[in-house]
């Protein structure tokens, strides 16, 4: 159980992002959900890389028993490394989120997605 | 090895690396002045387009390319003998020279346009470092052979897209719709990266072939896939995930609508290659020994067959009630989308027809199922000439006359021959009419979807036709109709618009009058490399199969 923890929490995560993302009319309050899946898929990704008994797989601040005796005992980095695109990716989408709210606030004089709404269906 | 073949072996990585280049030199070049920024950019994408040209040529020869960075091959051994597939790959069959052949022409197309449409506006060097980006990153999700490169291209896909749709800054419209997009853009990239993650968890790959390779189809491998392909069909603009599709293609400039075609097709070329290839082993079915693997290709297809037909009622019935001009052709565009999902749904349930079917249909079924999906694979390039054509004449007519209401519209074929000229083509073509290049594709659908069940073909001809009232109702009220004083003035465009639009008219009329040639020679082939997935598998994995 304690093992599945992690896995339930980024269910949890993409769930409570989706639920601001559906329901809340605020727009920052949308870009809010959206980090938040976006943290949820991050720690998904983060969880994968752990094994038990791993090391960290810096080789300068490896036990030195590590190092030279068992290399293999490392993690792969391969999860870590895609999350940190990941992270980096996110902050460009975040930031371009937010720049256009600002540029829809001086437009429309709210940020209520009910009065934003002159592209009608 | 002479210059040539090391420019042919390195020309995957070239393919992205000169329009990435490009982009960001190109605000240094604009100091000098605006000529020579264009002309710098036209001639850095033709010589993309010569790159293009030699890979597909080779590609074409002799197979299967692979381009793998830092290495000779995916694989990176432990001293304690563990492998592992982590090196990046572009892997380039047929399939991939056929979209990024698609991709560079409506490029170039795109950016020739823009030199005239675009003349006045400020931030033009911006503008190109974005339009270059968004060409990058859309040969990029084409070209790669690695999951997460492709959702590392899509998001920048979606940022540069998102920019661009928000050029017109000084519209709240064109924000709206931008903001729409990037939510619904970013929340679909999030389940890809979040699906991707299942499927390096099980197999402990990110190269398409090695997960292709070892694929299970147990069922997280299915929450993948659904993940997957609702991410790529909200992208691609398959109803119920269509809504941003007309607002960003409405509100975005027309030459940037042009482009974004390009790039909602790469989007829709994932999920050609995540049903085909990688799954493959469970959508071609091969062994008939598992059932459940072929009644699952039934069930799939005959979800996607659904949602295709509404997909194209919607994008129909919703063109009929428009009065923006642009916003009437990126509803037209939903539904020739709906024509492309239909191919594919068609293909995956003559597919379980071919099985169960007895000897003498599954013979024949064998035969629909393929043309299905040639017919499909086809659809896409005349989707993209024919929609495309329509955004620029639209843009033609609102760089003439300011104007995008189609109800204050009228008589416009006094002022503008060559435009109505084109207009009347671009119709044709995308409802299908035989002439021109939407006839042959749409013919091929019909027939296979016909043989699978009657009725869906007949609501998708009727859609056609319908297609056709829409937009002559359109010809009439733009082009047609009294001199109205106010439209006086109004000049013919400039000449570089006329050239771009008049090349896609030329391309639209080839495709039209010898369709056998491109499906003989790119379609068919396009289709059997994405079909034969252990070909896709052996160039990365030797030894299999």
């Amino acid at each position: 159980m304690i093992y599945n923890l992690p896995f339930i929490i980024v269910v949890a995560m993409i769930f409570i992002g989706l639920f601001a993302v559906i329901f809340k009319r605020n727009l920052v309050k949308i870009v809010i959900g959206i980090s938040i899946i976006e943290s949820g898929v991050n720690l998904f990704l983060i969880t994968l890389g752990y094994r038990e008994g791993g090391v960290v797989p810096i080789f300068t601040s490896a036990p030195p028993e590590v190092a030279e005796n068992a290399p293999g005992s490392m993690v792969l980095p391969v999860p870590q490394a895609l999350t940190l695109t990941s992270i980096v990716i996110g902050v460009a989408v975040l930031a371009l989120m937010l720049s256009l709210i600002m540029h829809i606030y001086r437009h429309y004089g709210t940020l209520d997605v009910r009065k934003i709404r002159r592209l009608k269906e | 090895m002479n210059w040539f073949e090391i420019i042919t072996m390195h020309s995957p990585a070239l393919i992205v690396a000169v329009p990435l280049l490009t982009g960001f030199l190109t605000p240094l070049v604009s100091r000098i002045n605006s000529t020579v920024r264009n002309l710098f950019v036209i001639i850095m994408l033709s010589i993309t387009g010569f790159l293009i040209a030699l890979l597909g040529y080779d590609v074409l020869t002799n197979g299967i390319r692979t381009y793998v960075f830092g290495g000779g091959n995916t694989v990176v051994t432990l001293p304690s003998g563990l492998m592992f597939h982590v090196r990046i790959i572009f892997e380039v069959d047929v399939m991939n020279v056929f979209m990024i052949f698609i991709t560079i022409i409506l490029a170039i197309i795109g950016i020739v346009y823009s030199f005239s449409f675009m003349k006045k506006e400020d931030g033009l060097d911006k503008y190109y470092t974005i339009v270059l980006l968004l060409i990058t990153s859309t040969l990029g999700m084409e070209l790669t052979g690695d999951l997460f490169n492709f959702f590392v291209f899509l998001e920048i896909s979606c940022i540069t897209s998102c920019a661009l749709i928000a050029f017109w800054v000084h519209k709240g419209e064109a924000l709206e719709a931008a903001f729409k997009y990037i939510v619904v853009s970013s929340i679909g990239a999030l389940f890809f990266l979040f699906a991707l993650g299942l499927l390096y968890a099980q197999y402990n790959a990110l190269n398409m072939a090695t997960i292709a390779n070892s694929i299970q189809f147990s069922i997280i491998d299915q929450a993948a896939l659904i993940l997957i392909i609702a991410a790529l069909a909200m992208k691609a603009g398959l109803v119920p995930m269509h809504m941003w599709l007309p607002d960003s293609y409405g509100e975005a400039p027309p030459s940037i609508t042009f482009i974004l075609i390009a790039a909602t097709q790469a989007s829709l070329y994932g999920a050609f290659r995540v049903l085909f290839t990688l799954y493959g082993n469970v959508f071609n079915s091969v062994n008939l020994a598992s059932l459940s693997l072929v009644l699952t290709t039934n069930t799939m297809g005959w979800i996607i067959i659904t949602l295709a037909i509404i997909t194209i009622l919607v994008g129909v019935f919703m063109a009929l009630i428009q009065t923006d001009f642009k916003r009437l052709i990126a509803f037209a565009a939903v539904a020739e989308i709906g024509y492309i999902f239909l191919g594919i749904g068609v293909r995956l349930a003559s597919k379980y027809v071919q099985y169960t079917g007895g000897s003498a249909t599954g013979i024949a079924f064998t035969e629909y199922s393929s043309i299905a999906l040639n017919g499909s694979i086809f659809h896409i390039i005349n989707d993209c000439l024919d929609i495309g054509l329509l955004f620029l004449v639209a843009g033609a007519i609102y760089y003439a006359t300011k104007e995008t209401s189609l109800d204050k519209m009228g008589g416009l074929a006094r002022n503008l021959k060559y435009t109505t000229i084109f207009f009347v083509i671009g119709l044709l073509a995308v409802s299908g009419m035989p002439p021109f290049n939407g006839f042959a594709s749409k013919l091929m659908l019909y027939e296979s979807t016909f043989q699978l069940n009657p009725i869906i073909a007949i609501i998708a001809v009727l859609a056609s036709i319908m297609l056709l009232a829409v937009f002559v109702k359109v010809f009439y009220s733009v082009f047609m109709g009294p001199e109205q004083p106010k439209f006086k003035e109004v000049k013919e465009v400039p000449k570089t618009m006329l050239i771009a639009m008049g090349a896609i008219v030329v391309i639209i009329i080839i495709f039209g009058l010898f369709p056998n040639l491109v499906i003989n020679n790119l379609v068919a082939p396009a289709a059997n490399a994405l079909t034969n997935y252990t070909t896709y598998i052996s160039k990365v994995i030797p030894g299999v199969i």
